[in-house]
């Protein structure tokens, strides 16, 4: 199943089911236009990569796909069974670490989208907040104040919130920035148990090694659209590689060599 | 002096003072929830802004249609959005940080509020409109007030998990809702509506004491928004009594008089309550 949803990134399986659909997307955050023209799908049940320099628009792409920021011009098409399925982790979470409420009703807001204003959040919910937290390796921190989670905790929080939220398309920024090895572990695997689900998963990552080992597919991207496909594929064509000059990433490619993609869209 | 005498005689047999009392507990039972919110959301300040920036329409309508209550709230709801939407965009276009264009834009709408206002009326009018009225309230006011008052109550009740959750994680709320924050709006509109309320008793001056300073001190006292909300409610209850009951004894101003005693809440929270107060300092370390 994976591998043939892996391989569908790449060509032009007729039964692949595109999850999101950036149509020529361009948008600008603040005074920069930080993504130009980028066209890409992303089918059901793939897990993507977005690499690329710093400066190079993914959180403004991600936040893009998120809602969050609407485009100057293209679209994005979210497959309409997974409107409002769609769940965003920035990069910098605005959640307040000094708001007076418990770990346990943080996560709980996880539900919202699902229940919005309405009753009936009841002991199975609750029940299934705790399941989300004992997951990511916080159980015992139910009753405790947001203020007092360290940073590698406070991710886990949000890793366990994005459970509860049960989106069919996550959207991750960075979600391992100044995180230990042992929370990175933790959150990995909790992201390739999402990906096993059959959920669409667009992460943006700086690590070329997780790259390589758990993303199958990979998008790079630097303003433009520098390549996106198979994560080996990417390593083979040096769009991704461990000693890649960046500043020759932002003008040695002309998007078109690399696009095998581009003719089917 | 018995002790009726003291605290219940003067709002018995004194007309004005019944009805100031009436105006602080209106604008105490629709602000205070919401004071307890805008405290979480780091917007006390800008909150405060927006109390002085919205002079202009006020006045505007006041010159217009007197003291009559829709014009002046509709000048207020659009002054609000117009100065918001302003400091927004120059936030966002120029190098200008928030509290900056809040701050110019405050400071030049209460300027030229003050010169339309002295320009065109007499000296009374500058003194209600900068410092209150709270003793010579009309009825429409009142009522104003008093339906601001419902109307909060009653969204604060509907929408109260969304705004609790648009506090904690604006960028959540926003994603969740397809890119529009819906809560962020109303409550927006809910804080004017409530300054207009609290303008008229306060003063645009102080037209935040009612509402921000209770929510100030009940944050010593509790870890929860529920019962913060409710001590917030309670101080702001005990500071309009014991406010007007020392304005009238002691012949002082009444509005300023309610906002320092709500400021002495503040300040024994601050030494002696149980969250982050002086006390829980000195006994930690």
């Amino acid at each position: 199943m994976r591998d043939r949803r892996s391989f569908d990134i790449l060509g032009g399986d007729a039964v692949s089911h595109a999850a999101i659909t950036l149509q020529d997307v361009s948008v600008r955050y603040g005074r920069v236009d930080a993504v130009q023209d980028v066209s890409a799908t992303f089918i059901e049940g793939s897990l993507t990569a977005v690499a690329g320099p710093n400066g190079a628009g993914k959180s403004t792409l991600l936040k893009a796909m998120a809602g969050v920021l609407k485009p100057t011009s293209g679209q994005i098409i979210v497959d309409p069974c997974f409107v409002g399925r769609v769940a965003y982790l920035p990069q910098a979470s605005s959640l307040r670490r000094d708001m007076p409420i418990s770990v346990l009703e943080a996560v709980c807001t996880g539900y919202w989208p699902q229940f919005g204003e309405r009753l009936g959040i009841g002991g199975i919910c609750v029940n299934r907040a705790r399941e989300a937290l004992d997951a990511v390796g916080l159980s015992g921190f139910e009753g405790r104040a947001l203020a007092a989670l360290s940073g590698g905790q406070f991710q886990r929080l949000l890793f366990a919130r994005l459970i509860l939220q049960d989106a069919k398309i996550l959207l991750l920024d960075e979600p391992f920035t100044a995180i230990d090895g042992d929370t990175t572990a933790k959150l990995i695997s909790i992201i390739l148990e999402w990906h096993k689900q059959g959920r669409t998963i667009v992460c943006v990552l700086h690590d070329l090694l997780l790259i390589r080992k758990y993303f199958p597919e990979s998008f790079v991207l630097a303003g433009k659209c520098m390549g996106r496909g198979h994560t080996h594929t990417m390593f083979e064509q040096k769009l991704l590689s461990y000693d890649l000059d960046m500043a020759e990433l932002q003008t040695g490619y002309e998007p078109q060599q690399v696009l095998h993609t581009h003719d089917h869209l | 002096m018995t002790i009726s005498e003291l605290i219940v005689l003067p709002f018995a047999d004194y007309a004005f003072m019944k009805r100031a009392l009436a105006a602080c507990l209106i604008v105490s039972i629709g602000g205070a929830p919401l004071g307890f919110f805008m405290n979480l959301r780091h917007m006390a300040l800008l909150g405060d802004a927006m109390s002085h920036a919205i002079l202009p329409g006020v006045t505007l309508a006041f010159l217009f249609f007197g003291l009559s209550v829709l014009p002046m709230t509709v000048a207020a709801l659009a002054t609000g959005l117009l100065v918001a939407l302003a400091a927004f965009t120059l936030t966002r276009i120029t190098t200008l940080k928030e509290d900056s264009s809040f701050t110019l834009i405050y400071l030049v709408c209460l300027a030229f509020g003050v010169v339309m206002i002295s320009r065109s009326g007499t000296n009374i009018d500058l003194i209600h409109i900068l410092f209150g009225n709270i003793l010579a309230l009309g009825d429409g006011s009142l009522l104003l007030a008093a339906g601001v008052a419902c109307f909060s109550v009653v969204a604060v009740c509907l929408f109260y998990r969304g705004f609790v959750i648009e506090c904690l994680d604006t960028d959540f709320m926003r994603a969740s809702g397809g890119g529009r924050n819906v809560h962020g709006m109303i409550f927006f509109v809910l804080v004017v509506l409530n300054l207009v309320a609290s303008f008229q008793v306060l003063g645009t001056l102080m037209s935040l004491g009612l509402m921000v300073l209770p929510a100030i001190a009940a944050r010593f006292w509790t870890c929860r928004v529920d019962t913060g909300i409710l001590v917030s409610l309670a101080i702001a209850a005990l500071s309009s009594v014991s406010g007007l009951l020392i304005s009238y004894h002691a012949g002082l101003p009444a509005g300023p008089s309610v906002v320092l005693v709500v400021g002495a809440f503040c300040i024994a929270s601050i030494v002696i309550g149980r969250h982050g107060s002086v006390r829980s300092y000195l006994l930690r370390s």
